[in-house]
């Protein structure tokens, strides 16, 4: 079964490679060969696999996932706004089944220098920032899935800041899912350059408008300047029977500073992935998540942290709400090379689950092959408290509504960690329409 | 008012309260006073509507109506309040929002319009001054880093915007030093009024002092031994529960 689809995906390979080379993007194909040539090699991973164990992609292999085509099926300006993040002021490049939609997206006033563009033209161009980057982190030696997004990436957006500059509205990439009639698959490819002593804020918003199969395979790689502040937001709201496999790799250099604000509660099967390489002196990072599973959806989580160099500090907090037979999977690990002295990391995940047939696999992991370093790491798996249900219930609150006030109040805390006010206001209605109506609520 | 009948409740299989009968008319503020593990937080937990516990015998009659076969937010709806001994830390809900959406719950019950921001501010300003509360605080999440005293006036002030019927005051003194219990304790007295009774429970007759009780009654092994006035509690302070321990343990009739 996966062979054939393997070799489904290699055949598909080989007409896409004539179509690039057409394109003027020849000078992408060794690059794409490696890519499909090692793809070819691992297969789709299988649970036997530790860093998949949780996680069985058998139904998307299964699936004879068609390339997305563009599409002329119009998508209203209005629609497309109240879908994605309303009031939000913004750079924004719109992708419809993965293909860039100029006459939806806007480009502000960028800074001088600023580039931001589809990634089709940049690789159709070649801007110099391109070559030197892409492609040079997100690794696909070990991860079938950025192998495959390799071989056949075809659009996404290429951002690159240049030196000492500060972007102050946001750069909102958002990559919208509409009905195709054929289970379809796109593999959004972003590139994000910022250069020594930038700021700047990228949002990413993955949403399906519908209800059918498709699959979206996304890899974005972030490269973090030497003391550049980054922020990034990456909103996974699919549609119910999607699948999303993506990976977030960030570089970060000397006295470099990000934060990640990772939400999903997309898709009936979500793997997120994000690496970060502490790769400089004095780096700070932090990862912030959120998802919620309920119905049948199943949403992992794989983080990695390398404190390469001393002197880094890394903070990560993942919640996850799991309610109906919603299935999470928390997997964080933190290696802390051996040259990495001083190295300060802390890892928290708490999970709330909702209901009996929800459940959880936490696994936090530390590595550490240095002896001065300040590490920890904890997990927890909890109901919502008798004591506090009862004390809401005695205030005159309907049990089912003691039950979302406190579910809420679990995941505003990362919520408000968001610093763009209208993306906060948009994760904070999300939330609430994602909480369990009375009715769902069983007894914990 | 509040009937309970030889109520007998057991808890994780042993028997707590054994047979407390208690009347309590509208208007009357009566103390239960007792040493620990006697049964007192067991009587207001049960009154309020905790499911953990299981009664075996007796009924406890509301305003006529069986109390024991409501949830817990039907008694709030029908003018039950308990101010607990432990008030729950609820991070990432703001006190005033909590609040409102008590207030709001319980005027939805009575057929009342809901109140808006602006409205229910207003009515929050003007009980915040019987506790003395910091506005400051309001913002803040339910109880989260409040100190002993702040949870306690935040109990009073939930009790002051409820308009309780029949207010159950667990331990509101335990953990206050004397200023925090002075204005908890003026706060109380602010509520007391012909229309409400109150069931003020406790361990030290300290309190009584500024809540002054109609009725006092002491709780000893799951049961009411005695009953008096004011005095009673003096008493208590003077010569301690041991001499009553005693003589209910010893079986004799309880008498000082």
């Amino acid at each position: 079964m996966t062979e054939a689809t393997k070799d489904f995906y290699l055949a598909n390979f080989a007409q896409f490679e004539t179509e690039v080379a057409q394109n003027g993007q020849a000078w992408t194909q060794p690059l794409r060969k490696a890519a499909i040539r090692r793809f070819a090699e691992l297969g789709f991973p299988t649970t036997r696999l530790e860093e998949w164990k949780y996680t069985n992609v058998a139904p998307i292999t299964r699936i004879p996932f068609q390339h997305a085509k563009r599409t002329a099926q119009g998508l209203a300006a209005e629609v497309l706004g109240r879908a994605t993040i309303p009031g939000l002021v913004s750079t924004q490049l719109v992708y419809v089944n993965g293909h860039f939609v100029p006459e939806l997206s806007a480009l502000h006033a960028l800074p001088k220098g600023v580039e931001v563009s589809s990634l089709a033209q940049a690789l159709a161009t070649r801007p110099s920032g391109l070559e030197a980057h892409l492609a040079r982190y997100a690794g696909f030696e070990e991860q079938a899935f950025v192998a495959l997004n390799t071989a056949f990436m075809q659009d996404g957006a290429y951002v690159y800041v240049p030196r000492n500059c500060v972007v102050d509205v946001p750069i909102h990439l958002v990559f919208i899912s509409l009905p195709r009639g054929e289970a379809t698959v796109s593999h959004p490819r972003n590139l994000l350059v910022f250069e020594e002593g930038t700021q700047a804020t990228v949002i990413e918003s993955y949403i399906g408008l519908g209800h059918d199969v498709y699959l979206t395979n996304a890899v974005t790689e972030c490269v973090i300047g030497q003391n550049a502040m980054v922020e990034h937001c990456r909103l996974e709201w699919e549609s119910a029977s999607a699948f999303h496999v993506a990976t977030l790799q960030i570089q970060q250099a000397r006295s470099s500073n990000f934060v990640s604000h990772a939400i999903a509660a997309g898709g009936v099967l979500a793997r997120h992935d994000i690496n970060v390489v502490l790769d400089g002196e004095g780096g700070e990072n932090t990862l912030n998540g959120l998802f919620m599973a309920t119905d049948q959806q199943h949403i992992d989580n794989h983080t990695r942290i390398d404190h390469v160099r001393p002197h880094c500090t890394s903070r990560e907090l993942y919640k996850g709400i799991l309610d109906g037979k919603g299935r999470g999977v928390f997997n964080g690990k933190i290696v802390v090379h051996k040259d990495a002295q001083q190295t300060d990391a802390m890892q928290t995940n708490k999970n709330l689950l909702l209901s009996q047939d929800a459940s959880i696999d936490t696994k936090p992991q530390l590595e550490i092959f240095n002896n001065d370093v300040k590490c920890s790491h904890g997990s927890t798996i909890g109901r919502l408290e008798e004591n506090s249900l009862f004390y809401l219930r005695t205030r005159g609150l309907e049990e089912a509504d003691a039950r979302r006030l406190l579910t809420y109040a679990f995941a505003s805390e990362l919520v408000n960690r968001v610093t763009v006010e209208a993306l906060r206001t948009t994760l904070n209605d999300r939330v609430l329409t994602w909480l369990p109506q009375s009715q769902r609520v069983e007894e914990a | 008012m509040l009937d309970i009948r030889n109520l007998h409740v057991n808890a994780a299989g042993h028997e707590i309260l054994r047979g407390i009968d208690l009347t309590v008319n509208v208007g009357e503020v009566h103390a239960i006073m007792g040493p620990n593990g006697s049964g007192k937080s067991t009587l207001a937990q049960v009154l309020a509507g905790r499911e953990d516990y299981e009664i075996t015998a007796g009924e406890v009659l509301y305003e006529g109506k069986s109390l024991l076969a409501m949830a817990p937010e039907e008694r709030a709806h029908e003018g039950i309040f308990l101010a607990f001994q432990y008030p729950v830390e609820i991070p990432g809900v703001s006190t005033t929002y909590f609040l409102r959406a008590a207030v709001n719950a319980v005027r939805k019950h009575r057929g009342l319009e809901e109140l808006d921001a602006m409205d229910f501010l207003t009515v929050l300003r003007d009980k915040m001054r019987l506790v003395e509360m910091d506005q400051t605080l309001l913002n803040r999440p339910l109880n989260e880093g409040f100190s002993g005293g702040e949870k306690k006036r935040n109990e009073i002030l939930q009790m002051a915007v409820l308009d309780p019927k029949l207010a159950i005051l667990d331990e509101t003194d335990s953990g206050l030093d004397i200023d925090a219990l002075k204005i908890v304790a003026s706060g109380v007295n602010g509520l007391r009024s012909p229309e409400r009774a109150m069931i003020v429970i406790t361990h030290y007759q300290r309190l009584l002092n500024y809540i002054v009780p109609d009725f006092v009654h002491v709780l000893v092994d799951g049961r009411i031994v005695k009953s008096g006035d004011r005095q009673l509690a003096l008493e208590l302070e003077q010569k301690g529960y041991g001499w009553i321990e005693e003589q209910v343990r010893g079986g004799q009739p309880v008498s000082s």
